[in-house]
């Protein structure tokens, strides 16, 4: 395996990071910011330059300093996170995208903003020049002559503390030594009486004489972790003062024998027992917890993908050989195949499960979308989100997002009024957008719900009969009359912003979703505030299907939006005069015979069946020869020739290893509509 | 034997930079998320140097080495801290906990192998 690129991993920490810095921050917006938080965004911050300075990102670095600089005053407590502030370091965090951007060959970052977050954030925490201050100590080092030997006087003395420190001052003699000729004498006078001696204290103090090329930098380098606290002379000598002693002076391995002892010392019960057995317990729970943070594995998903297809192939061989088994009937073949069959399934939804992610990580995003646009907008607007650890499929997960903006956008512009406004009709200032999440069955359901002026009915019907979409004498249920907003070109905003109301939206939205076989669905009251639900499937993998028949052909039909099943008689098709209606319960309902559909027009058996499907809270039928029962199917994708094919979803490898292709009722239902039209048009 | 270093931080990145730099200059290397997480790792095994981040979750670089301080097996390893140039008073509490040295971020690969080398002899 190739050695793990530390770059890249730097990129997806700092995607993470930046992603927990928006999160935290709109967290703390408006609430009051505890320590802990503020000590996690500062961390955050702190590894981005920390670690974008490692890895040749400088001007990331750079930039970030300012930032944490001011955040490291509102740790100390001398600036409060204001919402200039706030925004400020949303700004910045933004900017650090890019600036990260440009550097793997992104668009390059807005020049101007970077010295404008820089300014704004100096203007706030103008008091903090005292901080800054690099404290280096002024070096005050005669100049040497380079190349030349030159002998040098050493005096040193450590602090006591030195081997506490876990400073080892034999390996600092060493140091010098190698440096040149050298000659240690250790000064023994501070040594106390033994019974006042403490061996994890230096008690010597040391003269060196060294003769080296090396110059007053370098060696006072040797020392640079100890010469705080340390009494360290370093002066040139007159070579003739200095005398190199051939041999050490036995005085110098005199730390030998306290070092070694205190390296003993810790086998020894000289330190008191109770600490180490208080910390026991606290250590075992740390040693848990971290375990289970190791055990989270980045995987690329490419990988996963290739997972879910192999499983996908194992099941679909698993269930031949199933079919197998049962036309053979031998005891000793079904009892394994059935085992297999059960570890296969169990494998399956293991193999799903993992690529399921909570929906909480796509609401996040939509907290700083909410944010900024009620700034836009001039409106005050709250976020709930509901339901954030939902788990859905990473592929629907990702689908998602667009779909949801364009309806969270239209909520924000059209649906919740302005402060002032809502005041006046006695609601709160501040509106609530509602984002929830939650499992029915095997779908999801995404609602979001606002409390605004919710959907005027009666201008979306003169809308739609203005547009010809609806006859002006039609009765409209509410449902049929929301329905209208999502098709093409229908907006009844009455000024178009930036934000929404182009009039595209909706029917894309609504576009999106059927891909994603789920449906919408929008329930609104006036004055009260509008719902609109999308159920959507748990993954695009798998689907529940009914499996009928066409002729020699089969067709899986989602199980989701499969109602009822019914038999049509050839007289019965004839009595409505040909129209593709049938009565169910009183009720007339469309249907679509798939024989026409494909075009397979022999053998037409005389008795069909019916299976009635809801799609957009109506129901259609579709005609088919003959109902084979409900299966399972992992569903493969239409290669990219077929990938224009409405009418079809996918495609599923049956048991006795035929294709059965996935039909995808929207796309039908669109199809038929539109020819229908078409038929109109031309008669 | 070659020695054992313990490298702590909290970017998954810099841990992967310092144990690639150590392991090359001919170190063991294991690694800890942060502070607690160190601890753990400080279970009797030789741990011959500490290289730790000052900013971390859950327990801080400065916490550590006062830590490590009283494990009477770690009591005398040295630890290096990693700073930033915006952090001398933390330098001066990392050194009143313990610590041995300090490599101020950012610095070259070359720079923490010599660090090491100076501090294991």
């Amino acid at each position: 395996m190739a050695q793990p690129n530390p770059i890249q991993t730097f990129l997806l920490e700092a995607d993470d990071l930046l992603a927990t810095i928006e999160q935290i921050t709109l967290d703390l917006d408006g609430a009051t910011a505890d320590i802990d938080t503020v000590n996690q965004l500062f961390r955050a911050f702190h590894t981005i330059k920390g670690s974008g300075a490692m890895f040749g990102f400088d001007a990331v670095a750079s930039f970030t300093h300012h930032v944490e600089t001011a955040l490291d005053l509102v740790r100390e407590g001398k600036l409060s996170l204001s919402p200039v502030l706030i925004t400020c370091v949303l700004g910045a965090k933004d900017q650090i995208k890019a600036l990260l951007d440009e550097a793997q060959g992104g668009p390059a970052a807005p020049a101007g903003a970077c010295d404008k977050i820089i300014a704004t954030l100096a203007g706030l925490s103008s008091a903090k020049a005292s901080h800054d201050n690099h404290t280096k100590p002024a070096s005050t080092a005669p100049i040497p002559t380079p190349g030349a030997k030159q002998a040098w006087k050493i005096k040193f003395q450590p602090n006591s503390d030195l081997l506490i420190c876990g400073t080892n001052p034999i390996a600092l003699l060493d140091e010098l030594r190698a440096l040149g000729e050298c000659s240690v004498e250790a000064c023994t006078g501070q040594v106390p009486p033994l019974d006042q001696l403490s061996p994890d204290r230096c008690h010597f103090s040391w003269d060196i004489a060294l003769r080296t090329t090396a110059d007053f930098n370098t060696i006072k380098d040797v020392f640079i972790f100890v010469e705080d606290g340390s009494t360290l002379s370093i002066t040139l000598a007159s070579p003739s003062a200095v005398k190199i002693s051939p041999t050490p002076v036995p005085a110098t391995t005199q730390p030998s024998p306290a070092t070694s002892e205190i390296a003993s010392a810790p086998a020894t019960s000289r330190v008191p027992a109770p600490a180490p057995v208080t910390a026991t317990p606290e250590a075992k729970a740390v040693a848990r917890k971290a375990v289970a943070a190791d055990s989270t594995i980045r995987v690329p998903s490419e990988k996963l993908d290739r997972l879910v297809n192999l499983v996908g192939e194992l099941v679909m061989n698993q269930s031949r050989l199933s079919q197998v088994a049962a036309r053979l009937d031998t005891t000793e073949l079904t009892s394994p195949v059935e085992s297999i069959e059960r570890l296969i399934n169990e494998l399956r939804d293991n193999v799903l499960g993992i690529r399921m992610m909570p929906i909480g990580s796509t609401f996040s995003r939509f907290k700083r979308l909410v944010h900024d646009l009620s700034a836009e907008l001039g409106k005050e607007i709250d976020l709930v989100t509901e339901g954030a650890e939902t788990e859905v499929d990473k592929t629907v997960l990702d689908r998602l997002g667009d779909p949801l903006i364009h309806l969270i956008r239209n909520s924000l512009d059209h649906g919740i009024e302005l402060a002032d406004q809502r005041e006046k009709l006695g609601k709160s200032r501040r509106g609530t957008l509602r984002l929830a999440a939650a499992h029915t069955g095997s779908n999801v359901v995404i609602t979001i719900q606002d409390d605004g002026k919710g959907l005027d009915r009666d201008a979306i019907r003169r809308k739609g009969i203005e547009k010809g979409l609806v006859a002006p004498d039609a009765v409209l249920s509410d449902r049929e009359v929301f329905g209208l907003i999502f098709l093409p070109g229908f907006s009844t905003a009455k000024q178009i912003t930036s934000v929404s109301g182009r009039g595209v939206g909706m029917d894309v939205v609504k576009r999106q979703i059927d891909t994603l076989r789920g449906s919408v669905a929008v329930a609104s009251e006036v004055g009260r505030g509008t719902t609109i639900s999308l159920t959507l499937p748990l993954t695009l993998a798998i689907v529940d299907g009914l499996v009928v028949a066409v002729g020699d052909d089969q067709f899986v039909i989602p199980t989701s939006v499969v109602m009822e099943n019914l038999e049509i008689t050839r007289d019965e098709r004839a009595a409505f005069n040909g129209r593709h209606a049938v009565a169910v319960r009183g009720e007339l309902v469309p249907y679509i015979r798939l024989r026409e559909v494909f075009t397979m027009p022999e053998n037409e058996p005389d008795l069909e069946k019916v299976v009635v499907v809801q799609h957009a809270g109506e129901r259609v039928g579709l005609v088919v020869d003959r109902v084979l029962g409900s299966h399972q199917t992992v569903i493969q994708p239409l290669g990219r020739f077929y990938r224009d094919i409405s009418v079809l979803s996918g495609a599923t490898i049956m048991g006795d290893g035929r294709v059965a292709l996935i039909l995808d009722v929207a796309g039908l239902v669109r199809l038929t509509e539109t020819t229908a039209l078409q038929t109109v048009s031309t008669s | 034997m070659s020695k054992t270093i313990l490298t702590v931080d909290d970017s998954a990145s810099m841990r992967q930079m310092i144990a690639f730099t150590l392991s090359n200059a001919g170190y063991e290397v294991i690694e800890a998320a942060d502070g607690r997480e160190a601890l753990t790792k400080l279970d009797g095994r030789a741990v011959h140097l500490v290289v730790t981040d000052l900013n971390m979750p859950n327990l801080d670089g400065i916490g550590l080495i006062k830590g490590v301080r009283v494990i009477p097996a770690y009591k005398y390893v040295p630890i290096i801290m990693l700073t930033t140039e915006s952090t001398d008073e933390k330098k001066q509490a990392g050194k009143a906990a313990g610590a041995t040295g300090w490599i101020v971020k950012p610095f070259r690969g070359e720079q923490l192998v010599a660090v090491a080398k100076k501090l294991l002899g």
